[in-house]
């Protein structure tokens, strides 16, 4: 069956098919108008950036998102907040875990029930959270140091995410986009024997991680690539919202696990790493990857305190059941509600408007991390070398899915 | 929570609390807007170094408003406010809503209120770079608004998926 091309092929699409801040009249002599992207390996992802450069410097960086617009602020308009949930996955696909934690978190904060949750669920969770916390990282740590050049950390550090992808498909069914965490409990119970396999990861992954450290942060080509570059003062980043591991490098010790101890994050006992400026100044590209290879750690251990719970204090027992709160109908009172959570990359809030009549959420804004941290590029960019850009948007660690919504 | 209201109360007198939302709210003019994100961003007791998000909401034809939602949070006395502003919506063929820019305090407003101009269609007076930002420059309508509806086609693609119209074009 022949299909018919949809559209009719003009010249003209190719011409500005994407428009520019600047005109070509705009720049001075000496001045060059570059495009990045969308295709470019080393923009994460579907970005553009339009670069205007004088010989080697930057002179400004204008980023061009909505390549990877899946309208999911409209979907919300006509889906129930069960629903939503997938949708919330494929926002930041590479910590799906995490957003559905922070989705459910504020839903069921809307309908009161936080603190009934059971205590197991609540260690499942954060459980699952956390192997996806590192495997988020894995894929920011891997894919930068792609960029600066060093590959075989990316290959390791791909392999070492493959168990995490298998753990987590043996708990929920999927590898990414797991829609296992739902408004008031699990999809299912952790399958039999999880914690141990879980347990025996962690005992793999220790010495992958010291081997990490030498091949990588502390290579000589990789220091001179991120060491002094890109260097992000602490009030910058604070009054551009950035927030996560590139906040903390900065030096400011902000971890909405601490500072809002939602679920049962306080009765875990974890660090918070921030940049010191080992190798450079506080808050280079250096920093930036060497928080979230420490993040990688205290990652760790609350996976080991949470599984010493679920085989301790709350074990499987044969009645659990982690649909038993789950409600039938989501009807919050009616009101606003601005939740957030700790996502790999930063804070992940949700702005909720609930009309109190329906199971459909009048308004539900989802606040990325990575849309507010992307605002921050040019600020770095400018005035550096061109090939810094690569190292300074890499080391943000932005996912598309979620720039773009 | 309530100092926040007292110190406001000095200079803008008539601003109730609001604590059936989560965090607590206050409702302020659009006109005030600037002068009490100042006031909330420099007096040393209130702090508000982070804005955390923006949204925009369309109430619809009949409620005949929208509304701009400022998320805060201050770091260091940590503690969130929200703050809400009415705004007219306009009818077809006027100007429309305008509310003024924050992003002189807090440079993070930039996206968020291009996100807003985009999707809802508010406009931010005094903002220095109002573009569309995650929907095409030429794209027409604000998608987030209830009297939205679809361009029919968008350079030479039709927009709206129809199910009929592929089978008779595919059968050709």
């Amino acid at each position: 069956m022949a299909t018919k091309i949809q559209y009719q092929f003009k010249k003209d699409n190719l011409i500005n098919s994407v428009p520019t801040k600047y005109k070509e009249s705009d720049l001075k002599s000496e001045e060059m108008l570059i495009n990045i992207g969308p295709q470019h390996p080393s923009t994460h992802g579907v970005l553009r950036l339009e670069v205007i450069t004088r010989g080697e410097v930057i002179k400004d960086v204008v980023p061009h998102l909505g390549y990877l617009h899946r309208c999911f602020e409209k979907h919300t308009e006509s889906l129930a907040y069960n629903q939503i949930i997938p949708y919330v996955d494929r926002m930041d696909y590479l910590a799906a875990m995490n957003s559905e934690h922070a989705y459910a978190m504020g839903v069921e904060k809307m309908l009161g029930i936080t603190e009934q949750i059971p205590k197991r669920v609540e260690y499942i969770r954060v459980l699952v959270a956390e192997l996806n916390r590192i495997a988020s990282h894995f894929v920011a740590v891997g894919t930068y140091g792609m960029d600066m050049g060093a590959l075989t950390p990316f290959f390791w550090l791909m392999r070492d995410r493959e168990h995490i992808m298998r753990l987590l498909e043996w708990a929920s069914g999927a590898r990414m986009l797991y829609n296992y965490i739902w408004v008031g409990g699990l999809f299912y119970d952790i399958p039999v024997g999880f914690e141990e396999k879980c347990l025996e990861f962690i005992n793999y992954l220790k010495p992958k991680l010291v081997e990490l450290d030498t091949v990588l942060l502390q290579n000589k080509i990789f220091i001179d690539r991120t060491a002094n570059v890109g260097v992000l003062p602490m009030e910058l980043a604070i009054n551009y919202g950035v927030t996560g591991p590139i906040l903390r490098a900065s030096g400011l010790r902000l971890d909405l696990r601490k500072v809002d101890g939602y679920s049962v994050y306080p009765e875990l006992d974890f660090d918070i790493p921030i940049g010191k400026g080992e190798m450079g100044q506080v808050g280079d590209c250096w920093d930036r990857t060497s928080v979230r290879v420490e993040e990688i750690h205290e990652s760790i251990k609350i996976i080991e305190q949470c599984v010493k719970q679920l085989l301790g204090d709350h074990k499987r027992t044969k009645n659990f059941d982690p649909q038993a709160l789950v409600p039938k109908k989501i009807r919050p009172k009616a009101g606003d509600y601005y939740t957030r959570a700790e996502n790999p990359k930063g804070e992940l809030g949700f702005f909720f408007r609930a009309d109190g009549r329906s199971d459909k959420p009048l308004r539900c804004k989802a606040r990325g991390p990575s849309f507010v941290n992307l605002s921050i590029l040019p600020e770095l960019a400018k005035g550096g070398m061109i090939a810094d850009l690569v190292a300074v948007l890499g080391s943000i660690d932005i996912v598309l899915g979620e720039v773009d919504r | 929570m309530l100092k926040v209201l007292e110190i406001l109360k000095a200079n803008f007198p008539e601003l109730i609390l609001d604590e059936s939302t989560s965090p607590v709210s206050i409702s302020i003019p659009a006109i005030d807007l600037v002068a009490i994100c100042q006031e909330l961003y420099q007096n040393d007791q209130l702090y508000f170094d982070m804005l955390s998000c923006i949204t925009g909401i369309d109430n619809g034809e009949e409620a005949g408003t929208m509304e701009v939602i400022y998320n805060l949070y201050s770091i260091s006395n940590e503690q969130s406010v929200m703050l809400k502003v009415m705004l007219d919506r306009n009818k077809e063929n006027e100007a429309m809503p305008s509310i003024p820019t924050v992003i002189h305090i807090w440079k993070t407003a930039d996206w968020h209120e291009r996100e807003i101009f985009d999707l809802l269609g508010i406009e931010f007076t005094n903002h220095p770079d109002l573009r569309r930002i995650l929907m095409p420059a030429d794209w027409e309508g604000h998608p987030l608004r209830k009297d939205y509806k679809d361009m029919e086609r968008y350079r030479g693609m039709s927009v709206v998926y129809d199910r009929d119209e592929e089978a008779t074009t595919t059968d050709k």
